[in-house]
C-alpha cells in the first residue's frame, strides 16, 4: 500500500470539492489533493447539460459542464493535485484515508485536514415504498439522465415521472426533446419541489401535465413497465380511495429527492443532523470531528450550484486556517431553526467570526409564504433580518450577516434578557415572520 | 425457425430453483448424464430468490410429515454443504417470541413438537434472557423458544453454487428453456421438449416449484394442484442490521410461521412475509395492504423497526400443494420414471439438501444405477469478493489486475473484476439481476441507481451484444430502448474494449 501525506485532502470533485480545494490552496495550505471516483472532474454537473448554472456567482447562464469548466481551470491553476478514478473506501477520525484506483492500487493518505464533498445520491423506490411489480423501466431520474446524456441511450418512450424535483423536471423536458412522450409528472405534496423556472420551462412550455397531491400507488408489468396506477392523496398524504386511475407507460422515473452521501462520514464518527442528513458543521464548515470539514450536497441538499460554491469556499478557508494555525478561538453560539424554518446550516457559529467577517447562513422554509421577514433572533431580540417576497421549501434561503453586525456584546445582552434557548446558553434562532408584525428593534438589511 | 436440437440424458431435472439445483448436484456425483432445464434466464429466479433465507431448526412442521423429517435432516447438512460450496451460512440460532402467557403455552407446545421432530437442544427461555440476547425486542415479551440449530444463508448463492458444482462435475444446464411438452409412451416419460431442444430422457425429475402441477399435467397426470400463496417483504439498509442478531419469529399461525424479523448473511435486515392466496403463478407484485401488514407484524416483535431505512420490497410465492399440504416427493402414480419434487413450500430451502438425497434414492429404487464418479470434486470455490479481502489482499489483486481497482457498485463496493468474473463463471449470467445475485452490485442502498448504467455497459462489452439487448432478467425486460438522438457527451462509463471470452454453451 503506498503512503501519501498532505495538508488537505478533498473527497469528491464536484463543484463543492473543486471550490474547496482551490480555496484551501489559495488560502495558504501546502499540498492539497482532490480525489474523485469518477473519470472526470465536475461531479453531477457533467450530466446536467441544461442551462441555469452560475446566474448568481458568475452572472451568466451556463450549462453544468461549463460551470464546472470554470472551476476546474481555477483548480488546476492554483496547483491542486487531482486523482481521478479513485474511490475513497475509508476515512478515520485521525484523518487517514484509504483509497483505491486501478493504476496505483490501494493507498493510504494522511492529511492534516480532510474536506468531505461526496455529494448526494438519489432516493429510490424502496425509500418511498411503491407497491406493485419490479420490472425493468423504473429509474431514478439521475440514472436516466446518465443514460441519455452520457451514454446516448433512451431509457424509455412513454414516461411517467414521480416527484417534481429539479432533476425530474429537467428530465421531463429532455425526454420530450428526445422524442419520448412524458404522460405526467406527479407530486405528492400540494406544491412543487423543484424551482419555479423549471416548472415553467420544463413542464408548462412542453405541455406536460403536473398533478399536485398525487402519487403512484402501483407499478404494473412483469418484464418491462407497462403502466402505473396513480391516485390523489389527502392532507395526510394517503391515497384517496376511488380517485385512482391507470396511465400506460414503459418507464417510471423517480425524482423524489436526494440523500447526502455520508457513509464515509459515519465511519469517521462525524455527528449527523437528522433533518439535513448531513454533518453538523460550524461556520468554518468543520464537523464534530476536529480537522474534518464538509461542504456541498454532502452537508445539505442544494438547489443552486452557486450556493454550493460559496459554502465550499468557507470550507476551503476553514481547512486552510486549521493547517496554518489560524482557526478562530473563543466562544461559539449554536443556531436553531425557529418558526417557519426547517433547518439552518451551519449549526454552530464562532462569535469572533461574526465580528471579523461576513457569516453566511443557509436555510429552508417549512412551507411556502409571501411577504415575510427572515429574522435572526437571540433571546427575544431580532439582531438581523431580511425581507423576502416569497419563500419556498424548494428554494434554499441564504442570509449573509455582515461583519460586525452582531457583536459579542449584543449576543451576551440578548442572551441575558431572553428566555428562549436558555438551557443551551444563547442560540441564534432563524425564523420567518409576516412582514407587518411589529419589529422589536431589529436591524434591517 | 431453427431446427430443434435433440439430445439424450439419463436424468432431466426440470426447474433450477434450490430443489432442482440441489438434485442436479447430487446426481453429478455419479456416472450419469444430467441435464437441468430452466425457463428463466438464470437459475434461482423463481421462489428461490424471494424468501426469508432461514435455515429452520424444524420445530414447526407436524411430526411425521416429509416437511418435518426433511427439515431436520436438511438443517444438519447445512454446515458441510455450505462449506463445500463456498456459500455464506451463519448458525445464529433462532427465537420464537411469546408476547403473552397464552402464547407462552404455544411455545411449550412448539418445543414438544420440535422434540418429536428430532430438533436438538430446544429450550424455553425467560424474558430476561431474551432481552439479553435481543435488546430491541418488544419489552412486553414474556419468553421465547430458543432453537440453537436455526440459521441464515443466501438461497440464490446456494442455488448458483449447486449449479456451478454440478456443471464442474459434468452436468449440463439449459437456461431460457421452458419445458413446453413431455412425451409419454406406455407409462414412461420418453422426451422433454423445450422450444429449441428436445431431450430424450430415461428419468425426469419435476422440480418446477409453483409450476410443478402444470409440468405433471404435460405428462398426462393430474395428481395435485399447486396454489401460490404470496409473501411480501421489506428489506432494510445494512445500517439497520444491528437491530437483531438472529431471526425472531412470532408464535406461528396455521398458515405460516408468521412475520419474521431477521438479519441476512449479507448484513441487511429483512421483515416479512405475510401470507395471501393469489390466483396467479407469476404474481410477484407487492401490495399496499400487504406491505402494511408486514410492517405491523414486524413491529410487534421490534417496535422500533427502522422503517426509514427501507431500501426495497419484494414478494415470493409459496407452492402450496393440495391435497395434503405436505411436500410431494415420489414417483408420479402411473409414470414409472417421472419423479415429483413438488409442493416444496417452506421449509424447502432448509430441506433442499435432504430432498436431493431422497430423490437420488427414489431414482435408484426405480432403476437408475448409481455409480460413483471417482473424480467427483465436491468443492466449489467461493468467488473472490473485494469486501471479503484484507487490505493487503486487495492491494495484491489490483496489482495483478487493474479491474480490481475499479469500483463499480459504490454501496456494496463491488469491483469491475468481480462483475467480469461473474459474466464468465461456470454458469455465466447474462442479465443485470444475474450480476446482482452473483456479485451484489446493485443490491445495496441505492439499488443500482449509481451502478446500473455501468453494469449494463460491462454486460454489453463482455457478452459482445448491443447495449439495447441487455435485460434486467431476460425476456422483454430490456433496460434501454435504443440510442438517444444526440449523445452529447462521450460515454464516461463504457469501459475500454476487451477481447471477449466466449462462455460455455450453457
Ligand atoms: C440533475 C440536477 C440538476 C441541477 N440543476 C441545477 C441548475 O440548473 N442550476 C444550479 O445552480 N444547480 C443545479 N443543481 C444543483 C447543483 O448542481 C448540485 O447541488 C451540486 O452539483 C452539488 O455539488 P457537490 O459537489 O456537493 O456534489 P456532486 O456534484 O454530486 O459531487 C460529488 C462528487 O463526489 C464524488 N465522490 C463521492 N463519494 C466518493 C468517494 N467515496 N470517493 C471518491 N469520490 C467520491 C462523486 O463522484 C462526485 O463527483 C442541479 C443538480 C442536479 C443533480
Ligand atoms: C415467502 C416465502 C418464505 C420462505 N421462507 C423460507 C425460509 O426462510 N426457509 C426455508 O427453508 N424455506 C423458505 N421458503 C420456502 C423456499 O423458498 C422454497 O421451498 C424453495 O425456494 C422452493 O424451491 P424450488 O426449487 O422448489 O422452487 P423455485 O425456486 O420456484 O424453482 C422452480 C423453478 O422451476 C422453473 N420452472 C417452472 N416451470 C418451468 C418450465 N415449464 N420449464 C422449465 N423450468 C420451469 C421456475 O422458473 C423456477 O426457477 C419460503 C418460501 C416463501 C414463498
Amino acid at each position: 500500500m503506498s503512503r501519501i501525506e498532505c495538508d488537505v485532502a478533498v473527497i469528491g470533485a464536484g463543484p463543492a470539492g473543486l471550490a474547496a480545494a482551490e480555496r484551501a490552496k489559495q488560502s495558504g495550505a501546502g499540498r492539497v489533493i482532490l480525489l474523485d471516483r469518477d473519470r472526470e472532474l465536475g461531479g453531477i454537473l457533467n450530466q446536467c447539460i441544461h442551462n441555469g448554472f452560475g446566474l448568481q456567482l458568475l452572472a451568466q447562464e451556463l450549462t453544468g459542464p461549463e460551470y464546472a469548466e470554470h472551476f476546474i481551470n481555477k483548480t488546476f491553476d492554483s496547483g491542486v493535485e487531482t486523482m481521478l478514478n479513485t474511490m475513497v473506501l475509508d476515512v478515520t477520525r485521525d484523518r487517514q484515508i484509504i483509497a483505491i484506483n486501478s493504476d496505483e492500487g490501494l493507498m493510504r493518505i494522511d492529511a492534516e485536514a480532510i474536506i468531505l464533498a461526496m455529494g448526494a445520491r438519489e432516493r429510490n423506490r424502496g425509500a418511498v415504498t411503491i407497491p406493485g411489480t419490479r420490472p425493468a423501466g423504473v429509474f431514478t431520474a439521475g440514472a436516466a439522465q446518465r443514460f441519455i446524456n452520457m451514454e446516448g441511450y433512451m431509457p424509455g418512450r412513454r414516461v411517467v415521472i414521480l416527484g417534481s424535483g429539479d432533476i425530474g423536471l429537467i428530465m421531463a423536458r429532455r425526454m420530450t426533446w428526445e422524442g419520448a412522450k412524458v404522460e405526467a409528472v406527479l407530486e405528492i405534496l400540494p406544491f412543487p419541489s423543484g424551482l419555479t423556472r423549471n416548472i415553467v420551462q420544463c413542464l408548462d412550455d412542453q405541455g406536460i401535465p403536473l398533478y399536485l397531491s398525487h402519487t403512484v400507488i402501483s407499478v404494473k408489468g412483469e418484464e418491462r413497465v407497462e403502466g402505473v396506477t396513480v391516485a390523489r392523496v389527502d392532507e395526510n398524504l394517503k391515497p384517496v380511495p376511488g380517485s385512482e386511475w391507470d396511465i400506460e407507460c414503459d418507464t417510471l422515473l423517480l425524482s423524489i429527492g436526494l440523500i447526502p452521501e455520508n457513509e464515509l462520514s459515519r465511519e469517521a464518527g462525524v455527528e449527523l443532523d437528522a433533518v439535513t442528513g448531513g454533518p453538523v458543521v460550524t461556520d468554518e464548515m468543520e464537523t464534530s470531528v476536529p480537522g474534518i470539514f464538509a461542504c456541498g450536497n454532502v452537508v445539505h441538499i442544494h438547489d443552486l450550484v452557486d450556493n454550493v460554491t460559496r459554502e465550499a469556499w468557507a470550507a476551503g478557508e476553514g481547512a486552510a486556517r486549521l493547517v496554518t494555525g489560524k482557526q478562530p478561538r473563543g466562544a461559539t453560539i449554536r443556531t436553531r431553526a425557529g418558526d417557519g424554518i426547517r433547518y439552518v446550516v451551519p449549526h454552530v457559529v464562532h462569535v469572533q467570526n461574526l465580528a471579523d467577517r461576513d457569516v453566511r447562513l443557509f436555510m429552508r422554509a417549512t412551507h411556502p409564504a409571501e411577504n415575510v421577514r427572515v429574522e435572526v433572533v437571540v433571546g427575544d431580540n431580532v439582531l438581523f433580518s431580511k425581507f423576502e417576497r416569497v419563500v419556498r421549501p424548494a428554494e434554499m434561503l441564504a442570509l449573509t450577516i455582515p461583519a460586525g453586525k452582531i457583536s459579542e456584546q449584543a449576543i451576551a445582552d440578548a442572551g441575558r434578557r431572553g428566555e428562549e434557548g436558555s438551557k443551551n446558553g444563547p442560540e441564534l434562532v432563524v425564523r420567518v415572520t409576516p412582514r407587518d408584525v411589529h419589529k422589536r428593534g431589529g436591524v434591517q438589511a | 425457425m431453427a431446427a430443434t436440437k435433440r439430445i439424450t440424458a439419463d436424468v432431466v431435472v426440470i426447474g433450477a430453483g434450490i430443489v432442482g439445483t440441489a438434485i442436479a448436484r447430487e446426481l453429478s456425483k455419479y456416472e450419469l448424464s444430467v441435464v437441468l432445464v430452466e425457463k428463466e434466464a438464470d437459475v434461482a429466479f423463481g421462489t428461490t430468490k424471494a424468501n426469508t433465507a432461514l435455515v429452520h431448526a424444524g420445530y414447526d412442521a407436524d411430526p411425521g410429515t416429509l416437511k418435518a423429517k426433511l427439515n431436520v435432516a436438511g438443517n444438519a447438512l447445512y454446515p458441510k454443504i455450505t462449506q463445500e460450496l463456498g456459500v455464506l451460512y451463519k448458525n445464529t440460532g433462532s427465537l420464537v417470541v411469546a408476547l403473552d402467557e397464552d402464547q407462552m403455552l404455544h411455545i411449550h407446545e412448539l418445543k414438544i413438537r420440535g422434540e418429536k421432530n428430532g430438533v436438538p437442544r430446544l429450550e424455553v427461555i425467560p424474558a430476561e434472557r431474551l432481552l439479553e440476547l435481543e435488546p430491541h425486542v418488544n419489552p412486553d415479551a414474556v419468553g421465547a423458544l430458543w432453537a440453537p440449530t436455526g440459521g441464515i444463508t443466501c438461497p440464490w448463492e446456494l442455488a448458483i453454487a449447486y449449479t456451478e458444482n454440478a456443471v464442474l462435475n459434468g452436468a449440463r444446464v439449459l437456461l431460457s428453456s421452458p419445458v413446453i411438452g413431455i412425451d409419454v409412451h406406455e407409462g414412461r416419460v420418453t422426451t422433454v421438449h423445450c422450444p429449441n431442444i428436445s431431450i430424450d430422457a430415461r428419468f425426469v425429475v419435476n422440480a418446477a416449484g409453483v409450476w410443478a402441477d402444470d409440468i405433471e399435467r404435460m405428462a398426462g397426470r393430474d395428481d395435485f394442484e399447486v396454489t401460490p400463496r404470496r409473501g411480501e417483504y421489506y428489506l432494510f439498509d445494512k445500517r439497520a442490521s444491528r437491530i437483531v442478531a438472529r431471526p425472531l419469529f412470532p408464535v406461528p399461525t396455521p398458515f405460516s410461521k408468521g412475520i419474521v424479523v431477521a438479519p441476512t448473511v449479507d448484513g441487511n435486515l429483512l421483515a416479512g412475509p405475510n401470507s395471501v392466496l393469489t390466483g396467479r403463478k407469476d404474481d410477484y407484485a407487492t401490495t399496499a395492504p400487504g406491505l402494511a401488514e408486514v410492517l405491523e407484524g414486524a413491529r410487534k416483535l421490534i417496535p422500533d423497526l427502522p422503517v426509514r431505512e427501507a431500501i426495497t420490497n419484494f414478494a415470493g410465492l409459496r407452492a402450496v400443494a393440495e391435497p395434503g399440504g405436505d411436500f410431494i416427493i415420489g414417483v408420479s402414480p402411473g409414470l414409472s420414471n417421472f419423479i415429483n419434487a413438488a409442493g416444496i413450500q417452506s421449509p424447502g430451502l432448509t430441506a433442499a439438501p435432504a430432498i436431493a438425497e431422497m430423490v437420488r434414492d427414489i431414482l435408484s429404487d426405480v432403476g437408475l444405477e448409481l455409480m460413483e464418479k471417482p473424480d467427483f470434486d465436491p468443492i466449489r470455490k467461493r468467488p473472490l469478493r473485494f469486501t471479503e479481502l484484507t487490505r493487503e489482499e486487495q492491494a495484491r489483486m489490483v496489482a495483478e489486475d487493474p479491474k480490481w481497482g475499479h469500483i463499480i457498485c459504490r454501496c456494496e463496493t463491488v469491483t469491475e473484476a468481480e462483475i467480469v468474473a461473474a459474466l464468465h463463471s461456470p454458469v455465466p449470467c447474462t442479465t443485470v439481476d444475474g450480476v446482482k445475485f452473483r456479485t451484489r452490485a446493485g443490491a445495496g442502498r441505492c439499488q443500482g441507481g449509481f451502478c446500473g448504467p455501468r453494469v449494463v455497459a460491462i454486460i454489453a462489452r463482455e457478452l459482445g451484444i448491443p447495449v439495447e439487448k441487455v435485460t434486467k432478467k431476460g425476456g422483454k425486460s430490456r433496460i434501454v430502448m435504443g440510442p438517444s438522438k444526440e449523445p452529447l457527451l462521450e460515454c464516461s462509463c463504457s469501459v475500454e474494449g476487451m477481447e471477449k471470452e466466449v462462455g460455455d454453451d450453457v
